[in-house]
């Protein structure tokens, strides 16, 4: 399987997400500019985490104009799967590829620091195999992850399933003090209606072996290679 | 030159933790009346060698497609030839 791990000017996640895919999963990746705007031959492509154009006006806002983010664009309509990370979620959502948008973290701290997400679906690239329920440990690292949507429209969501995430205890139980950045719904990662752009804040390339505290990331990634074996 | 001054606020239903945190050190510092502090944006953009009515319509682009994101914010215009 071939995995393109997009490259914007001022991300920084992108040779860890590079690593995770190809030395610790064992898949073929390669960067892709984002400049470029041909995503022939990929199978699914990755937005890492970072500061794409630096996020001096809003998380995402400049780098949703970029070439390879009209290439994205189509690559996801025709259901290829797309993964966010981070800044890639922000980049998605800035890109309309995927619902909310972000406000600064509750406590206006940039936050890093491990947290607990439980699965909500297992019908996406991201969590196929992974039953609903199961807790994941992986870090965060962001000043704005703090998820918003109009309540009615938060609704719609939920019902739609398109909540593929949400901060939880260890044992998987809601609890404000959990939730670290104030997210609506503790939504830490969410999908779009076709269900093959998937993204979320935490990191699973951070948590890609034991070494790194936790190798719980690497089934969000293994999963991405399991619904291309199978589609 | 026209000037276009644009304005970018969080919307009222949206919480401002920027604001909020201002508002706390406000009242921290000793002004109790501060009830309410919400951040926003403001830009200054010069519009070279358009007539004021095109240098609007650019502006209102800009402020609607790159300044602001239409989930929270919203965002005023003015215009100055």
């Amino acid at each position: 399987m071939k995995v393109g791990v997009v490259v914007f000017p001022g991300s920084n996640c992108d040779h860890d997400t590079y690593y995770a895919f190809s030395a610790v999963c064992g898949q073929d990746a390669r960067f892709v500019w984002h400049k470029d705007s041909d995503l022939s031959g990929l199978d699914a492509v990755v937005l890492p985490g970072g500061f794409a154009y630096g996020d001096y006006l809003r998380t995402g806002a400049i780098a949703r104009f970029s070439p390879v983010m009209k290439a994205v664009t189509r690559f996801a309509a025709q259901g290829g799967p797309v993964l966010g990370i981070c800044n890639g979620f922000q980049i998605l959502q800035e890109a309309g590829l995927l619902p909310g948008a972000m406000l600064r973290n509750r406590t206006v701290k940039f936050l890093s620091q491990p947290v607990h997400v439980r699965v909500e679906r297992d019908d996406t690239p991201a969590t196929l195999g992974i039953p609903v329920g199961t807790v994941l440990t992986m870090p965060i690292a962001h000043g704005e992850g703090n998820f918003y949507l109009p309540e009615d429209e938060a609704d719609r969501l939920e019902r739609a399933g398109q909540v593929v995430f949400r901060y939880t205890t260890r044992d998987g139980r809601l609890a404000d003090e959990v939730n670290p950045n104030g997210s609506l719904h503790a939504i830490a990662g969410v999908c779009n209606t076709e269900r093959n752009v998937v993204a979320l804040m935490p990191h699973p390339e951070r948590a890609s072996e034991p070494g790194m505290g936790s190798a719980d990331g690497r089934r969000i990634l293994e999963s991405l290679v399991t619904s291309l074996v199978r589609a | 030159m026209a000037k276009a001054r644009v304005y970018v606020t969080l919307k009222k239903s949206v919480f401002d933790p920027q604001g909020r945190t201002i508002h706390d050190a406000l009242v921290g510092l000793g002004y109790a009346g501060v009830k309410d502090v919400r951040q926003g944006k403001f830009f200054e953009v010069d519009l070279d060698g358009l007539p004021v009515e095109k240098a609007r319509e650019t502006a209102e682009e800009i402020a609607r497609k790159v300044l602001s994101n239409p989930v929270i914010e919203s965002y005023r215009v003015e215009v100055e030839g």
